[in-house]
């Protein structure tokens, strides 16, 4: 890894009354990367944007930033621009005057000042809009309000604060592809906070996922989809069936394994494992077929169509095995006659390669 | 299948229904009678002021020519003006103290400050005459020349004027969206430049509130002002009350309803200063 713009080390910070927010976080951020922190709410994530911001202080720990340790740097000293959850638009001024802002304040030169206002202005296409003031705007173009006056402050990192959370569903891909295109251009490190994992998986170069104030795992995207290392991660990123099982011996780079309603089984493992994991699946590798599927390898079971919903491209299908194992398959919709074909109560086997199983030890 | 109901028939419609108009007249009426009397009387030919004899603009020309009115008017505008100042900064530094900071005793200090609202008048303009007397404030204020020597009075009046101006400005400064004073260091304020042009522009509209209330209390304040003026400083009401107490002259109707036409166009020009933005579109 290069050298790392943005390094957070062993940060903590505790609020009155003993709640610890963020607990003995390290990350390094890479140069235009483009950075995601996914966590449910009240993980700390938000703390940890704000703490590089430096609108809130650690109670331990440095954060670097351009090799820099922050710890004494003013929010308004340090080369970091925040885009707020709730945008943050001052109502008073025109939205030309909210561009300006940051550059006036620090005394940037007037010429320089309509120059850089204007670039970021056309960079977010709202110069049209320049002399209206904000509550006669929606809450996309407040957004891109917010985007354009913290890009003209030219930062080395630019924060993002749940950005695209107030906005629609068809607004927030819209603004999902710009932020991506934006990011690209102005080959800015972006570090943007998040609870919602199809933003963090289609925008994020690399994800840290958090919980409890800790961070459980770094990773790009797709590793963490194929290669969640805990059970938190695979639940938390993408919907999984999680199946546990006791673990009956270890040789080599396979397991053997009892598993709750599916029976013994081996499984390829590459790592240690205890006495009891917990076998996660993705619901797309899942395949349902009417008849015993053949082939000895597979990992196959019969039960009972419980439900079927439609979601038009797909369909989303829970099936009862044995000893109270319910797994969910998604089955695409490729032919418009008879969407997934299985109906609620039929008997179905359902069948997937024991490589497209993950054994989670955490 | 029912008829369909005409306007105002609805159930929830009580604004039409005629019993309520006319409650609404009636207490309209109580309510404005007096200040119309007033003001209808100020055009009266009559001395006495008591019946309607004809229509006449003498009353303005004597209450214009009346020194001693003009000179108690003329006290009240600038004592009104000074109170309305000073307890304006005052009380928009309370409100930001109450509003921004934690410290010991805050609640305690919070109810000592909103003491003259709930204080009787009387008290309070016996207190600060005391107070005057025993400094020595009320001999040297005395004898200063026009216009210090309202200083007492000046004095008087913020002191009561203050906590309603910060009871309003802090109300204002409830709704404000921490994230913008946060968005603006963000963007590389210093504290005092986020004061001036994040804060301040904030509260705008409840310092002109403020300020407007402050003005109105200061200038028609009888008794604390009564208890604190000077043998020399007579301010309006003081006056009107004297003149009274010899009879009822138009001459202080129509003084008087110069002073509400005054009072009347400052809240509408305050009003028109923090009138909303036009409403959002799209």
């Amino acid at each position: 890894m290069t050298e790392p713009i943005v390094s957070i080390r062993n940060v903590s910070k505790k609020f009155p009354g003993n709640v610890i927010a963020v607990d003995n976080v390290s990350i390094d951020i890479a140069p235009n990367e483009f950075f995601a922190l996914l966590g449910p709410s009240g993980c700390g994530k938000t703390t940890l944007l704000r703490m590089i911001s430096g609108l809130e202080t650690p109670t331990s720990g440095q954060i670097y930033i351009g090799n820099e340790d922050m710890a004494l740097t003013p929010p308004n000293k340090r080369p970091t621009n925040m885009v707020f959850q709730s945008y943050a638009v001052f109502p008073h001024m025109t939205v030309e005057q909210n561009v300006a802002y940051g550059l006036k304040v620090t005394g940037v030169e007037s010429g320089e000042i309509k120059r850089r206002v204007a670039e970021g202005l056309e960079m977010v296409k709202l110069s049209h809009l320049a002399a209206r003031k904000p509550d006669q705007m929606s809450g996309g173009q407040r957004q891109r309000v917010a985007l354009a006056r913290a890009l003209v402050k030219r930062p080395k990192v630019l924060l993002l604060d749940e950005p695209l959370s107030a906005l629609d569903a068809k607004l927030r891909d819209e603004m999902r592809l710009e932020l991506t295109r934006l990011q690209e251009n102005v080959g800015i490190t972006f570090i943007i906070v998040t609870h919602d994992q199809d933003e963090a998986l289609s925008m994020a170069s690399r994800i840290a996922v958090m919980d409890k104030g800790a961070v459980i795992q770094i990773a790009t995207p797709s590793e963490l989809y194929e290669h969640p290392k805990s059970r938190f991660v695979a639940d938390f990123i993408g919907k999984v069936n999680l199946i546990d099982a006791k673990v009956l011996g270890q040789k080599g780079n396979v397991i053997t394994c009892e598993a709750k309603g599916l029976g013994s089984m081996v499984l390829p493992c590459d790592k240690k494992v205890g006495s009891g994991v917990a076998i996660a699946v993705r619901p797309e590798k899942l395949k349902i077929t009417r008849d015993r599927p053949k082939g000895a390898k597979l990992i196959s079971l019969e039960g009972t169509v419980r439900d079927v919903a439609y979601f038009g491209d797909t369909s989303h299908i829970v099936i009862e095995g044995r000893d109270g194992l319910d797994l969910s398959v998604n089955v695409q919709n490729d032919s418009r006659a008879g969407g997934s074909g299985v109906e609620r109560g039929q008997k179905v086997w359902v069948h997937w390669a024991p490589e497209d199983s993950i054994i989670l030890t955490e | 299948m029912a008829a369909d109901l005409k306007p105002g028939q609805g159930p929830l419609d009580y604004g039409s229904r005629l019993w309520l108009k006319l409650l609404f007249g009636f207490i309209f009426f109580l309510l404005y009678a007096p200040i119309v009397t007033l003001v209808a009387f100020s055009f009266n030919t009559d001395k006495r002021g008591i019946v309607w004899r004809g229509f006449t603009l003498d009353n303005y020309a004597k209450a214009w020519n009346n020194a001693s009115l003009i000179e108690a008017l003329t006290n009240s505008l600038v004592i009104a003006f000074l109170a309305t100042i000073i307890a304006t900064v005052l009380g928009a530094l309370l409100a930001l103290l109450m509003w921004r900071f934690r410290f010991p005793f805050k609640g305690g200090y919070d109810g000592f400050m909103a003491l003259p609202i709930v204080i009787p008048e009387i008290c309070m303009g016996v207190a600060l005459l005391l107070f005057f007397v025993n400094s020595g404030m009320m001999d040297f204020f005395v004898a200063m020349p026009w216009p210090l020597n309202l200083g007492n009075i000046v004095i008087a009046h913020v002191s009561f004027c203050f906590p309603f101006v910060a009871v309003v400005v802090r109300s204002r400064l409830v709704g404000f969206n921490r994230q913008l004073e946060e968005a603006s260091k963000d963007l590389g304020a210093s504290e005092w430049q986020t004061f001036w042009s994040v804060i301040v522009p904030f509260m705008k509209p409840g310092l002109i509130a403020g300020a407007l209330l402050a003005f109105t209390l200061s200038l028609d304040d009888f008794v604390i002002t009564f208890f604190t003026s000077g043998p020399e400083t007579v301010t309006f009401p003081v006056k009107v009350y004297s003149l009274v107490r010899r009879g009822v002259s138009p001459e202080i109707n129509a003084a008087s309803t110069v002073l509400i036409v005054i009072t009347v166009v400052a809240t509408v020009l305050a009003m028109k200063l923090q009138a909303p933005p036009k409403p959002a579109k799209d």
